[in-house]
């Protein structure tokens, strides 16, 4: 297929593709195997500037947009979602101070996360609000000229690894959602510490920890915003990341299918390789099917965010959705077809199976994806049901 | 520091190889080129050079005009500009007829070190280096795993694997080393290096504006030439000895290698 991209655009595609070839896939299944954090790969992608895809140019960055972030993403993810989730993950610590950030917080952040000197983090997730965003616990109190937070985050991808963290708490309980704010917490901030380092069924080389905030003093200057805006910079975080996470699951799932179409060549039963029969073909037809039209959506609503139209959480939602749940069926299929092999870590789908299925949990759940679009038909259509 | 890094645009050792019609040439159809490796490798090392004592980095090459994606990618790594013969009667050379052109563009700008990869990932001759050498008249050294300028930036020290050792070998500057595996793990090119490479310069030369008589290279002039080429045979299904017993199955295996094999 022809997505019309542009030379830039190519181009980053291609080095992209080049570095997952070269230097991720040989290193994924020991990464994997020995959860160990992908540093090395990290420096590799540093010094190709890839994570200043999204920084503006007068910030250092290259000033990409959502799609070309998603070109990115899809690549590297075709290799292993592990590392592009790491990577991924440091873009979206960055988009708070991105888009709400002062002139002075941006000069301060955005350079060093461009340049992969510093990764980023994003934390809004607790063990009590996940879905429910707004039953976050943990408090940050105005006192003189600093805040004090308190409360623990969970699940955080990057935690302990990164050193810049855009912390979602609290700042008046009484308000709910609107009671929310956003905050920059830098690694060695008195009072911030790190959880144990998670024990996961896929992604493992990610760093997930949790961040344990026992009055941790952090100047006034560092909140994202004004007090009250928490709520609302997460959810345009979010909405921003969505189509990024379908980028992941379309190279995940590809590269299943890559992995399939390859074996059912190779493997031979009764005589002949395997995907002479319509069994095998029509698997195979119907995951490319699945996986060509995740990545016309991803596309589509990737190019439509760089618009900048005002809102577009459901396209946002759609772009993590389906991606998602094609990458979970195109992966298990994959390992199906593979048979006994696919079922032994001697091959890579078996990590590709498990790794697919935080693709519908994180970064909202697809039942919470389901909401959005839900509550955005609910209002598209008038409440006069 | 003047540093020209010899570049042969080569099949992607991933591609599909297909021998052409004539059975004397691959199937160009779907190819994807790269970079020779080795080649690559030397970018590096020039990188590196330049990196510790500055200058000018020059990629060369001798090929069609697909080439010069290649010189891209050794400009987009850093190289500061190219030049590429780009002539038809230049086609078919042999390693003898591709050093002499090298060596005539070579004779004409300034070079204290010219790298050159061992061998290529295509045709793997590991000839041009050593003949580039021989036609400018200046030291070769062997395939590099490690290499040091002199401090006066007047000599090179390399160091080259031997059988069971290792050989260091010194030279005077200029001289032509040839890149051996493991001198150093090339970098990938950053987003602003291969924007900057599409606006470096690209010197296209005619073997006309090097003063080659065209008699003299090309597939006419080769000494060598392919007569034929074959796929290598498709590797046969193994044999599984069968046997009640280890000692059975070990006899049967000693029968075999006398007489099948014949190595006992």
């Amino acid at each position: 297929m022809d997505y019309f991209l542009t030379d830039k655009q190519k181009m980053i595609k291609n080095l992209a593709r080049r570095i997952a070839e070269e230097k991720i896939k040989p290193k994924r299944a020991e990464l994997d195997e020995k959860e160990e954090f992908p540093w090395e790969l990290m420096d590799i992608l540093a010094k190709s500037d890839l994570f200043g895809l999204i920084i503006p140019t007068e910030y250092g960055g290259f000033g990409g947009g959502c799609f070309e972030n998603c070109l990115a993403v899809e690549e590297l993810g075709r290799a292993c979602i592990g590392v592009a989730t790491t990577f991924a993950a440091s873009g979206l610590g960055a988009y708070p101070i991105l888009f709400y950030g002062t002139e002075e917080q941006k000069r301060k952040y955005l350079p060093e996360i461009a340049s992969g000197r510093k990764l980023a983090a994003f934390a809004l997730t607790e063990s009590s609000a996940g879905s429910d965003a707004a039953g976050i616990q943990t408090q940050a109190t105005s006192s003189g000229d600093v805040y004090i937070l308190n409360g623990t985050k969970q699940w955080i991808t990057n935690g302990g690894e990164a050193e810049v963290y855009s912390v979602i708490a609290m700042t008046d309980r009484t308000r709910g959602a609107r009671g929310a704010s956003a905050f920059i917490v830098e690694k060695g901030d008195p009072g911030f510490s790190f959880g144990r380092k998670e024990k996961k069924m896929g992604i493992r080389c990610s760093s997930t920890r949790e961040l344990i905030f026992d009055n941790c003093r952090i100047p006034k200057d560092r909140i994202i915003g004004r007090e009250g805006m928490g709520f609302i910079i997460a959810m345009k975080t979010f909405d921003e990341a969505r189509p990024g996470i379908g980028a992941l699951s379309v190279g995940l799932a590809q590269g299943a299918l890559d992995e399939a179409v390859r074996f059912a060549k190779e493997r031979v039963q009764f005589g002949k390789p395997i995907i002479s029969f319509q069994a095998i073909q029509h698997m195979l037809a119907d995951m490319a099917t699945l996986t060509e039209a995740a990545r016309a959506l991803v596309y589509a609503v990737a190019r439509y965010i760089d618009t900048r139209p005002r809102d577009f959480s459901k396209v946002s939602a759609m772009a993590k959705l389906f991606p998602s749940d094609v990458a979970m069926k195109v992966t298990t299929d994959a390992v199906q077809i593979l048979g006994g092999h696919g079922y032994m870590r001697d091959y890579p789908v078996e990590k590709m199976m498990r790794d697919a299925k935080i693709l519908q949990i994180y970064e909202g759940t697809n039942q919470i994806q389901r909401n959005i679009i839900g509550q955005a038909l609910n209002k598209e259509y008038g409440k006069k049901f | 520091m003047e540093i020209v890094v010899c570049a042969k645009q080569v099949p992607d050792t991933e591609s599909f190889i297909k021998v052409g019609p004539d059975g004397k040439s691959i199937d160009t159809t779907g190819i994807k080129w790269v970079l020779n490796f080795f080649d690559e490798s030397g970018v590096e090392e020039a990188l590196r050079i330049k990196e510790k004592v500055g200058g000018t980095i020059t990629v060369l090459s001798v090929g069609p005009q697909r080439t010069v994606e290649a010189l891209r990618q050794g400009m987009a790594m850093g190289a500061d500009k190219s030049i590429l013969v780009d002539d038809p009667t230049a086609e078919g050379s042999d390693p003898a007829g591709i050093a002499k052109i090298l060596a005539a563009v070579i004779k004409g700008i300034p070079h204290d070190i010219i790298f050159c990869g061992f061998r290529t990932t295509d045709d793997e001759s590991s000839q041009v280096g050593l003949m580039l050498a021989e036609q400018l008249g200046i030291p070769h050294l062997p395939p590099a795993i490690k290499l040091e300028i002199s401090g006066d930036q007047k000599a090179v020290k390399v160091e080259s694997g031997v059988e069971g050792g290792m050989l260091t070998l010194e030279a005077p500057l200029p001289a032509v080393i040839t890149v051996g595996r493991g001198l150093n793990e090339p970098r990938m090119a950053s987003l602003p290096g291969i924007m900057k490479a599409k606006k470096k310069p690209i010197d296209t030369k005619k073997l006309a504006d090097l003063g080659i008589d065209p008699a003299t290279v090309g597939a006419a002039a080769a000494k060598v030439k392919i007569q034929n080429m074959t796929l290598p045979p498709e590797r046969k299904a193994g044999q599984i000895i069968e046997g009640a017993s280890v000692q059975e199955k070990a006899a049967k295996l000693a029968q075999l290698f006398k007489e099948e094999v014949k190595i006992l």
